[in-house]
């Protein structure tokens, strides 16, 4: 009897023992994650103070005139971001221009056109073009697209529309259009990707209401699933700029490096990211590296605010009935 | 006129068969929903289809304007007639035929990027042909038949999506009206909507008989038998019973259709 109790008062202990330590683990576990998510947070914050606080120098010295100057001389400690956000925007621009109705298109033909069991394999290649190292289409673009840039292309473009300003003076394939072109390339995958998804929330009531309209295939596409996702499209566009935007190591072997502000699309440039990948190993004096340092910032800044935007649009602005549906 | 030929239309010749349905069997992939029915619709009638859920009753109002096909694996047999062509004939493009039948929802889906009014008119604008001036007058015109008008004149340029759920059922069905259709199919139309707005919407569709044939898919008998002049009942994918609806419902044919009614009235 006495041995009995014993037992039972051992096991109830075990009991207690283990319903404690389960609820200690769980204690542990989400205090865990909860620091572990922060620590992220904070990282962020740190990298971003950091990074002010060395370009501090810089921007004491220059204030917000760093951004209009145009000069960038190392030697005489002039330092203007100009000439990077002027080649910057140019490039991001452009490749989005390039991207947009590739992205957009091959997302339709994706989600609504082509064969059901092509769909997947199409989806999927065009994703797997997100996944190659930015180094591989740095190369292709040296070994590949300059060349025909300079060969091939450039020819063209002067015979038919050289009178512009964008296609002046000699080129060396090395350009802003080499790196627009590349960045196109790897921004095609998230537009593609974002207006699949987009164009496959559309509700098919929206379809089949334009099909008993007698809307044509096209008609239909145009109806029932561009015009309700339009806000959507905007919004992947940011992201893909975002990507864009910061996007460096493809850039920096292809666009010249050169910090020289000109229309011509044909002549070398330079990029925020660009630069700073070029010159920060090698910058000597303290200006300089914390001139670099300010253009980081300004970088970080734009990227954060342009890919919020977008991030804000896609989630906010979807039409109403998709909610309510 | 209507009124006085609607108890014995069957036997009248002066009234004309619209919609002519010949075996028509409907399938997805290799399994047959709708099995090798046939139905004459009459001109300026309502027609009711009920029976259990997944009977093959959407499947079969969606084959008469060729909408079923669109989804992946589905495919017709059979032809449907409609002013001596068979819709199913190779030689028929489908989006002729859609233009010609009309087609309302079981839920108000008004396309949520254009207002009320661009709602009305965007099938004739799709097809071309109308001045901008003869399009908005159409749109009244509409607007007025599917008895939304006086709701909805002072906000036509508000999003549809903005309406009241019954607004926006009688929206899309003024939507169908524009193309001026033979035919007007709906697949449950008030299944999503509250009382008031379903009654609203019976009125209407006792108010379209007067001009188009109107085929209805329910799930609500009260529904078939206050508003209807045929019901075809549908077990299974087969056509059980198809006569007038006081006669379907008073004296039913088939023993499956009087168990069903019975259970669903009782």
């Amino acid at each position: 009897m006495l041995l009995c109790q014993q037992n039972l008062a051992k096991k109830l202990l075990m009991v207690f023992k283990m319903k404690l330590t389960a609820k200690l683990e769980e204690r542990l576990g989400i205090s865990l994650m909860y620091i572990v998510v922060l620590s992220i947070i904070i990282l962020i914050f740190v990298m971003f103070i950091l990074l002010f606080k060395m370009s501090w120098p810089a921007i004491t010295k220059f204030g917000f005139h760093f951004i209009t100057s145009k000069e960038w001389n190392p030697v005489k400690e002039q330092f203007g971001a100009w000439p990077f956000l002027y080649g910057t925007i140019i490039t991001s621009i452009l490749s989005l221009m390039i991207a947009l109705p590739f992205g957009v298109s091959s997302a339709i033909f994706i989600t609504e056109i082509g064969p059901k069991k092509l769909r997947i394999f199409l989806g999927t290649s065009i994703d797997l073009i997100a996944s190659i190292p930015s180094i591989i289409f740095g190369m292709w673009g040296l070994f590949y697209l300059v060349p025909f840039i300079r060969e091939t292309l450039t020819p063209l473009l002067k015979n038919s529309i050289g009178f512009l300003p964008f296609f002046q003076g000699p080129s060396f394939g090395i350009s802003l259009l080499a790196a627009s072109l590349i960045l196109s390339i790897m921004i095609i995958p998230i537009i593609s990707s974002l207006c699949r998804e987009l164009f496959l929330s559309v509700p098919v009531t929206y379809k089949e209401a334009a099909l008993a309209l007698g809307a044509t295939p096209f008609e239909k596409i145009k109806l029932a699933v561009l015009a309700p996702s339009i806000t959507g499209i905007v919004g992947a566009a940011g992201l893909a700029l975002a990507r864009a935007l910061g996007e460096t190591m493809a850039v920096v072997m292809v666009i010249g490096n050169s910090p020289h502000v000109s229309l011509s699309l044909l002549s070398p440039g330079a990029t925020m990211a660009s630069i700073l990948a070029n010159e920060y190993a090698e910058a000597g004096a303290d200006l300089h590296l914390a001139s670099l340092c300010y253009m980081a910032t300004l970088l970080f800044i734009v990227t954060m605010l342009v890919n919020s935007i977008s991030r804000f649009i896609i989630k906010y602005f979807k039409p109403k009935a998709f909610r309510g549906l | 006129m209507m009124d006085n030929t609607c108890n014995n239309k069957k036997n009248d010749e002066n009234i004309n068969i619209v919609l002519k349905v010949k075996n028509l069997s409907a399938y997805f992939a290799d399994n047959m929903v709708v099995k090798n029915i046939s139905i004459d619709y009459y001109e300026k009638s309502i027609n009711a289809i009920i029976g259990p859920s997944g009977c093959g009753k959407s499947t079969f109002l969606r084959s008469l304007n060729r909408i079923h096909e669109t989804v992946l694996d589905a495919r017709v047999e059979g032809n449907v007639i409609l002013d001596n062509i068979d819709i199913y004939d190779p030689s028929v493009d489908p989006v002729e035929i859609r233009k010609k039948i009309g087609m309302v929802f079981q839920r108000p889906n008004p396309f949520p990027s254009m207002s009320v009014l661009e709602n009305v008119i965007i099938g004739p604008k799709l097809h071309g042909g109308l001045s901008k001036n003869a399009l908005i007058e159409l749109a009244e015109a509409c607007l007025r038949r599917a008895a939304i008008w006086d709701e909805v004149k002072d906000k036509l340029n508000k999003d549809g999506t903005s309406l009241s759920g019954g607004q926006q059922q009688r929206l899309c069905i003024a939507r169908a009206l524009a193309l001026n259709p033979k035919v007007l199919l709906m697949d449950e139309p008030t299944s999503a909507l509250d009382p008031i707005a379903s009654a609203k919407i019976e009125e209407l569709m006792k108010e379209l008989k007067k001009h188009y044939t109107v085929v209805l898919v329910t799930h609500n008998m009260g529904q078939a038998a206050r508003i209807s002049d045929y019901t075809s009942f549908l077990m299974s994918g087969e056509l059980i019973e198809h006569s007038e609806t006081s006669d379907l419902f008073t004296n039913p044919k088939n023993k499956q259709t009087e168990d069903y009614i019975m259970r669903k009235f009782g």
